[in-house]
């Protein structure tokens, strides 16, 4: 682990002991985030991974979180509408107030996913701990998943992929979308995304367990109003928004 | 023509060359008619040769749907694992030649090897982005 | 000796059809063949936009499959003789067209060499899982139809046949509406009037593909179809279009009605480019009042116009389809309601665009190639010409 980890770990351990202190009673676990699951271990459906995104802290022009994104996993920058985006930056205006809000815009985790539901190989699955993933061992190329979702989160891959030279398998007819760097969350590190963002001062982004109610998201969606996107459709996204 | 054709010549000739001293040897896998292929580090895999040599697919099938669904990591049977070992020293892959671990054996017996559409060949200290992951972090 | 003749040209005709029907149908193999070495950029296809005109092919020939059965289900379901002899070219034609409709939507998948998987790992809550079992099971009754009909000693097996062919059918296009009909999060698609919707659809575009292709067989053999049949058949064919135009106007006004559709509607029936005017020009005119003129009118009505209006309600089919499928997508998804988008590197917020690609053009004409193909070849090889006994007309 480098330095700049350590310093975050001890920042988020500092801040969610402080919240925790404010929030619960005191006698209660330090947050201690950074938990690799033992080998040989599946993964818990006692923990729900998510992401709150806080939108006052994003700014406009900003895009470290997915450049972050694409160095982690490999994805070129896209220049076309045939181009995967695993991630994209999104700036709103509010129509009532002309109001803008910046935000980083991925898939949303639901825990009723609806490109689970429409797959026809099971290729397109929700992982026990909550992640939204897909198997491209099963994966036919059919993109019904990407007609289902409604946050346009996911991509085909349009083009042959020549330079396998990331941990993350891409190929090309397959679909693919965030898989909020599972193979990092599964070392017990954060998803690239949000520790670019930290790294960089921004703080807008807060990785955690849902379930866990020590956790620094818990707190954080305890204490202030968060969004989901589409919440109307009731598929509880793992990710939600504050300043939407 | 004539001088493109002895460059080219010259060119395989040296390649071919540079193979044999980096190659540190070829082992000759099933037989003298077998193929002969650059084995990487070699030495003991995480199975008898023998066993991995018919089931070492079925290992990485067990392995990949463990990992891939239910998250189970830190298995000795990883694709990862493979090529991290047995990627060639003189173009850090498992592919690219018939000498190659991967695709001499899998030309040899004829088999389409569907992975690597996906995988990445090079072991993971050869991969560009998974560095400059880890260089942005330092 | 003059007979001879006929049929040496005949022949000649039949070969010449044949190595027309396997040109396209080849050129279709090698355009597919094409689309998997260079990645689907070489198609319109794109992020958005992902689903593009093989589909409004494949889609085209499934609906019609099921509803070229129409004639089949009528004369099995009800004992009509008429359409009862003409149930052996229907069944053909329904084997030739989703035959045809499903290769395009197989060769058009991203790995089409994984397709195997579909078998072995089946996800149960899947529209489309359910629609592979339905396509094979449309083959299968089909052929199990085919079989009780031209087989003697299977014939009085032919009416409960017919009737599980009935059945099978219904589903099957039930099941090709809720491909869309279970899309919540798009304005274009979440609507529980898509599954009868297509089912009137097929019913209009099954017949007029099957009535071309009767009227082809009649002239080949130089037979005259029965004007009480012709008559009864294009009626028929009027009343399916009206009542489809029926059911794309109740899918539009209910739209209209849901105050967060009204901009998706404007953009499809008003100021939405090309789709608009596929809308109202290919499908409302051309496809639909149109062919009813051609139908109705006391001067027309004839075996001409009869044939005019059938090639007319299967282009309004390909122009209703361009419009649902790729104009559905084309609209962007209300992702951030109460905000507008002021930038975004995926285009949020934007009409997606499309331009069909060669490959693409070919790979569903391919389809219709391999329709053609079968459907020549199973008239030829068989006795499918539906052979009309006057007495049997009269009683009807």
């Amino acid at each position: 682990m480098s330095d700049v980890n350590q310093e975050r770990r001890q920042f988020l351990t500092k801040g969610s002991a402080l919240a925790a202190g404010i929030a619960i009673a005191p006698g209660m676990l330090l947050f201690d985030f950074a938990q690799a699951r033992p080998a040989g271990e599946p993964a818990s459906s006692a923990v729900r991974w998510g992401m709150l995104i806080d939108t006052t802290k994003c700014e406009s022009g900003c895009d470290d979180c997915v450049t972050a994104c694409r160095t982690e996993n490999g994805w070129p920058e896209p220049k076309t509408a045939t181009d995967v985006q695993w991630m994209r930056k999104v700036e709103l205006k509010q129509v009532a107030t002309g109001r803008h809000v910046n935000l980083p815009m991925m898939c949303q985790h639901c825990a009723e996913p609806p490109c689970v539901d429409v797959c026809p190989t099971g290729a397109s699955f929700k992982r026990a701990d909550g992640i939204v993933l897909v198997d491209k061992h099963r994966c036919i190329g059919c993109r019904y998943c990407m007609m289902a979702c409604p946050y346009e989160a996911r991509s085909f891959v349009h083009e042959p992929v020549l330079d396998h030279d990331s941990d993350m398998p891409r190929g090309q007819g397959t679909v693919e979308s965030c898989t909020l760097c599972v193979n990092r969350v599964d070392r017990g590190e954060q998803p690239a995304c949000v520790e670019a963002c930290t790294k960089n001062g921004h703080r807008a982004l807060v990785f955690g367990d849902l379930n866990d109610p020590n956790s620094e998201i818990y707190l954080r969606i305890r204490s202030v109003t968060s969004t989901q996107l589409r919440a109307d459709l009731g598929l509880n996204p793992g990710i939600s928004f504050v300043g939407l | 023509m004539n001088v493109l054709a002895k460059i080219l010549l010259s060119l395989l000739l040296f390649a071919t060359a540079g193979w044999a001293a980096a190659a540190d040897q070829l082992v000759a896998v099933d037989g003298p008619l077998g193929p002969r292929l650059d084995i990487g580090k070699g030495g003991q895999c995480v199975e008898d040769p023998k066993f991995m040599r018919s089931n070492h697919m079925r290992l990485i099938i067990h392995q990949r749907d463990e990992t891939v669904r239910k998250g189970i990591r830190g298995s000795k049977y990883s694709l990862t694992n493979c090529v991290d070992c047995h990627a060639s020293k003189v173009n850090h892959s498992v592919l690219g030649s018939n000498q190659n671990f991967c695709q001499g054996c899998h030309t040899y017996a004829a088999v389409k090897i569907d992975c690597f559409e996906c995988h990445s060949s090079k072991p993971r200290e050869f991969r560009k982005a998974s560095n400059l992951a880890v260089e942005n972090l330092k | 000796m003059q007979h001879k003749t006929f049929a040496q040209i005949e022949s000649r005709y039949f070969y010449a059809l044949t190595a027309l029907g396997a040109l396209i149908a080849g050129a279709g193999m090698y355009a597919a063949y094409y689309i998997e070495e260079h990645g689907h950029v070489v198609t319109g296809m794109n992020n958005h936009i992902v689903w593009g005109l093989p589909h409004v092919f494949a889609i085209f020939m499934i609906v019609a499959a099921s509803g070229v059965l129409n004639v089949a289900s009528v004369g099995s379901v009800f004992g009509k003789h008429v359409y009862k002899a003409r149930a052996p070219l229907a069944g053909l034609l329904s084997i030739a067209l989703l035959a045809g409709g499903l290769t395009v939507l197989m060769l058009d998948l991203g790995r089409p060499d994984h397709v195997i998987v579909a078998a072995t790992h089946y996800n149960p809550t899947s529209v489309f899982a359910w629609n592979v079992l339905l396509y094979s099971g449309l083959f299968a009754t089909v052929a199990l139809y085919l079989w009780t009909m031209m087989e003697k000693r299977m014939n009085p097996w032919s009416k409960p046949a017919g009737l599980l062919v009935f059945a099978w059918r219904i589903i099957l296009t039930t099941g090709t509406g809720l491909i869309f009909a279970f899309l919540v999060a798009r304005q274009a698609y979440a609507s529980a009037v898509l599954p009868p919707m297509f089912i009137v659809l097929s019913f209009a575009w099954g017949l007029a593909v099957f009535l071309i292709v009767q009227s082809v067989m009649f002239s080949w053999n130089e037979l005259e179809l029965n004007p009480a049949i012709q008559k009864r058949l294009k009626n028929l064919l009027g009343i399916f279009i009206v009542g489809a135009l029926y059911f794309v106007a109740a899918y539009h006004l209910t739209n209209l009605y849901f105050a967060r559709q009204t901009a998706f509607e404007h953009f499809i029936l008003l100021n939405g480019g090309i789709y608009p005017w596929l809308f109202w020009g290919g499908y409302v005119l051309l496809g639909s009042a149109l062919p009813l003129l051609l139908i109705f009118h006391p001067a027309l009505g004839k075996t001409r116009c009869v044939l005019a209006a059938s090639a007319l309600v299967i282009l309004g089919a390909f122009a209703l389809l361009y419009v649902f499928i790729i104009g559905g997508q084309a609209f962007p998804l209300e992702i951030f309601s109460g905000y507008e988008v002021i930038s975004s590197s995926f285009g949020d917020g934007q009409i997606a665009s499309y331009a069909p690609s060669l490959p693409e053009i070919l790979l569903g004409g391919g389809g219709l190639g391999i329709a053609f193909l079968i459907t020549t070849v199973g008239v030829r090889a068989l006795n499918f010409l539906p052979h009309d006994d006057p007495k049997a007309v009269q009683q009807d």
